[in-house]
């Protein structure tokens, strides 16, 4: 009359398909749910999901149903202390002392429909207008360092890289095959001999040979080593080239009263979508953040985006600045130095040249790319110009100008076709 | 009377891990009981599942198989939601009235609870299904998983052909109404998965044809009288089911999508009138059936301790007051009538002579089987909610007029109060008076098309819900101007909302 049936590996995603029907419906309110919770998210923070919360009002399923009002008769347990005919005031924001629910089925319930959504779609969402590029092709040219590897034996070396099994088996077989035939005529000798004892009347000579021959064989048995230096086998070591798996990323932005919060979240995306790609192809990515005006300084990131501070701009402090802090923790030829520079583009109009010499002749050569992002809808200034001549001799130097957040991706991408293969 | 006869067995092991053996043979000594105690149930198919399982299971509402639409997706992701965050526990079961009856276990349960659980679906709610006038009238058990992949499959291929926009669209509109896709009087007809497909091919060609023949200008209009020019003759309660067959605009699709969500209304509809009873007998043989073969020495002390400290918590009713309360417990009230009905058999006293006297002294199985088989909800409770279980739970009875600045209580658990209790606690299972009234009632066929609905309030209360929202559902799915007007008390007609909005020059 019954039967089991074990269901629990099968799929469990059964509501796969609803859910996502969830999310396209509702895509426009959960993309500006991811809009907003950028601000509140570091930029190498990758690997979490995001709670995303909708209005419940937007979300609800109308029915019809009976409103308030009218007259309404319920029954309730636990009387401790009515009788027939006793009043009692009417509860505050709800009918009769039923209670809840009348108030959110109306739709005006304000509590908010918070939901989690994946890393995965996080970043879709995230990147929708800027579809991700193809990040295996565009392999960046990484620092090679060597790396010691085992690769097999060998039959010379240093006496530490002895392996002793190895050694010990290759003994074995030799010994075997050393002594196996000697061993066999050993035998035979022997059962000739016994045969001949065994006769009636003893072949002494016969037997005297026999003799002399086993012992040469014994002797020559016992002159087999047990170990020779034909046995011997080290471990051998080879070096492999490997690219280095270290990256550091200098964050670059001018903090100055010009760039207001819609600028900087902006140059945020744009880090994040740098440290994504950075992250695909090494390890362990550090971000180093320098944020100046007149003077540099490195912060961390909740400095970085949302500090208030304001003063004119030289630009060049946050290169002298960043070359420092390379000098000091930073050794490129151990770390891959990736630099990205988001300005709206004032300089003190003086310190532009100042900045092109510090790039050229300190920077450039110890990054490994350097990206200087300008968001602004005006036209360029002297910081661009002097850059812009610079770009000309050195292939490492890329200069973007973002207008909106639609430019983001395709300047991205335009950064990065320079490195394909 | 009846007679306990008790075999007495080896003790079963008590886990509180599960296997299947084990699982086996708890669950063949469970039919036994229930054989023993006369529960005619469906074959049961027992499927384990895992958590994760449960919450999809959750989200379509119970139905094995669901087509897809985003609302399924938000139950799933509200419920996985308040499981995360720990506010809310899995159900232990879920049940599904088919033939054969499934009822998922979750994996996590222990070795009691899933015994629980089996005595508790697969015998309580299975037998219910089976027996029950309501479930036997407008449910078939046999054809609900093949209809339920009839109508994923149709739905994906309205998807595939019309757009997933267009049809989520119209899905909307369809769930908005599907209380209103239910008959409450006509018997649904029975048929075999194959018979449907052939009928909806049939349908989706002849429909079409049919509903314009409504709208056909008939040459003798002088003549026609008056009488027949009302459309329809009689008001309708089933507002699905007239769009069905009578919206002038809706494609053949749209048509049999009405059909399906109307269906499968069709099929929740007597769940929801039997809550109480339902659970309350589900409970009732959980309770009995285990206590059974703890009697008989077939399980142990620690097995009916964990059973019982569940069941407890499962028949706990808080009382008003309580920061817990939230509206009567379906289980602990229905458990309390049934357990008070086997005692008014077994153990009469002489207010149960007075209240019962059918029952008092009658066979206790005999009458409770008939309680479950001829009841709903609404009828179960006015015939046998007791003065006594009135005394135990300590019912009271709140009347609240809007035009009172306080509550009254107009009744509470003494002699006086009984009859009027039971009389409003039947009414609070009423559907008819908890789901507003609302019928199609005219359709000006003869000019605009336009479609008019009343609502009739029942006890002054004024019609709730995102009116101006569902009017323009109605809207959707009629395709002409839809009026939805009131008529209250005092005979008065007065217009609610019309949908598209008129326009004020």
């Amino acid at each position: 009359m019954a039967h089991f049936i074990d269901r629990r590996l099968n799929g469990k995603n059964k509501s796969a398909v609803n859910r996502q029907r969830f999310i396209r419906r509702y895509k426009q309110q959960i993309k500006q749910a991811v809009s907003d919770a950028i601000s509140k998210r570091s930029v190498t923070d990758l690997s979490s999901g995001e709670s995303i919360s909708i209005p419940a009002r937007d979300i609800t399923e109308p029915f019809f149903h009976q409103g308030q009002g009218g007259v309404k008769q319920r029954v309730h347990p636990g009387n401790d202390q009515f009788s027939p005919g006793d009043r009692i005031p009417r509860p505050q924001g709800g009918a009769g002392g039923s209670g809840k629910g009348d108030a959110s089925a109306d739709g005006e319930g304000s509590d908010d429909f918070v939901f989690a959504i994946s890393k995965d779609e996080y970043l879709d969402l995230l990147f929708e207008d800027l579809a991700l590029p193809d990040l295996k092709h565009n392999q960046l040219d990484k620092l090679v360092q060597y790396k010691t590897v085992r690769a097999g034996y060998r039959a010379e070396g240093v006496p530490a890289n002895i392996d002793i099994v190895r050694s010990l088996r290759g003994s074995l077989a030799r010994r075997i095959a050393m002594s196996a035939d000697k061993k066999q005529q050993l035998r035979q000798a022997e059962a000739e001999l016994a045969e001949l004892e065994l006769a009636a009347v003893p072949d002494e000579l016969a037997r005297r040979a026999l003799l002399e021959r086993i012992s040469e064989l014994k002797q020559r048995l016992a002159a087999v080593p047990f170990i020779d230096s034909f046995d011997l086998r080290f471990r051998n070591y080879q070096k492999k080239p490997e690219p280095t798996s270290k990256a550091v990323m200098f964050c670059l932005m001018d903090v100055s009263g010009s760039m207001d919060q819609a600028t900087k979240e902006m140059a945020k995306r744009f880090y994040i979508l740098l440290y994504l790609f950075l992250s695909r192809s090494y390890k362990n990515v550090e971000v180093v953040y320098i944020r100046h005006h007149t003077q540099a300084k490195e912060v961390d990131e909740q400095e970085f985006f949302y500090s208030q501070e304001t003063g004119g701009t030289i630009v060049s402090s946050a290169l002298k600045l960043m070359q420092e802090i390379i000098a000091k923790r930073f050794n490129p030829q151990e770390w891959n130095i990736y630099a990205a520079q988001a300005s709206d583009g004032d300089n003190w109009a003086e310190d532009s040249p100042l900045c092109a010499e510090l790039l050229s002749k300190q920077i450039l050569p110890a990054v490994r790319y350097y990206a200087y992002i300008e968001i602004t809808p005006r036209a360029h200034q002297s910081l661009w110009e002097q850059y812009e001549r610079l770009r000309a001799s050195q292939p490492k130097l890329a200069l973007q100008h973002i207008r909106e957040v639609s430019d983001i991706y395709p300047v991205f991408r335009e950064l990065f076709k320079k490195q394909a293969a | 009377m009846r007679s306990v006869a008790l075999s007495k067995g080896p003790c079963l092991p008590d886990g509180p891990d599960w296997s299947f053996e084990l699982l086996t043979q708890y669950q063949q000594e469970i039919a036994r009981v229930a054989a023993y105690y006369q529960l005619d149930t469906y074959p049961n198919q027992i499927e384990v599942i895992s958590a994760e399982q449960m919450l999809d299971a959750y989200s379509s509402i119970g139905m094995p198989i669901g087509y897809h639409h985003w609302s399924f997706g938000k139950k799933f992701i509200q419920s996985e939601q308040q499981y995360k965050r720990g506010y809310m526990g899995l159900a232990y079961e879920i049940v599904i009235n088919s033939d054969p009856c499934i009822a998922y276990l979750m994996e996590e349960n222990t070795l009691p609870m899933q015994a629980l659980v089996m005595a508790h679906a697969c015998y309580g709610h299975n037998s219910f299904f089976k027996n029950n006038y309501l479930f036997r009238t407008w449910t078939d058990a046999s054809s609900i998983i093949d209809y339920l992949v009839f109508a994923k499959n149709y739905v994906s291929q309205c998807e595939e052909k019309y757009g997933i926009g267009e049809v989520e669209d119209f899905l909307d509109s369809c769930h908005a109404l599907m209380n209103y896709g239910v008959d409450r009087y006509k018997r649904p007809q029975k048929i075999s998965m194959a018979e449907e497909q052939r009928r909806q091919q049939e349908r989706e060609a002849f429909l079409q044809s049919q509903v314009n023949e409504l709208w056909r200008t008939l040459p003798a209009k002088a003549n026609s009288n008056p009488a027949e020019a009302h459309f329809p003759a009689e008001p309708q309660e089933n507002i699905l089911y007239f769009i069905e067959k009578n919206a002038p605009l809706l494609k053949p699709w749209q048509r049999e999508l009405v059909r399906i969500v109307r269906k499968i209304s069709q099929y929740f509809y007597p769940q929801k009138q039997t809550q109480v009873m339902n659970e309350g007998w589900a409970t009732f043989w959980h309770y009995t059936l285990l206590q059974h073969l703890y009697d008989e020495g077939r399980v142990s002390d620690r097995f009916m301790l964990e059973v019982l400290h569940s069941h407890t918590s499962v028949v706990l009713q808080p009382p008003y007051n309580s920061k817990y309360y939230s509206g009567i417990n379906p289980y602990a009230l229905g458990f309390a009538i049934f357990t008070d009905l086997r005692r008014i058999c077994e153990q009469p006293t002489a207010e149960d002579r007075e209240w019962f006297p059918q029952l008092a002294g009658s066979d206790w199985l005999e009458s409770l089987h008939f309680a479950m088989q001829n009841f709903k909800d609404e009828s179960f409770i006015s015939q046998y909610l007791s003065p006594k279980v009135i005394r135990d739970f300590h019912l009271f009875a709140i009347t609240d007029d809007s035009q009172d600045s306080s509550l009254e209580v107009s009744a509470i658990h003494n002699a006086e109060g009984y009859q009027q209790i039971r009389q409003m606690l039947s009414a609070q299972y009423n559907l008819s008076q908890l789901e507003p009234n609302i019928q199609v009632q005219q359709v000006n066929i003869s000019s605009d098309r336009a479609l008019t609905l009343r609502y009739t309030p029942h006890n002054k209360i004024p019609l709730g819900g995102a009116i101006e929202q569902l009017m323009r559902h109605l809207h959707r799915l009629w395709g002409f101007e839809v009026v939805l007007e009131q008529l209250d008390h005092n005979n008065q007609l007065s217009v609610l909302a019309r949908c598209p909005t008129p326009h004020h020059p």
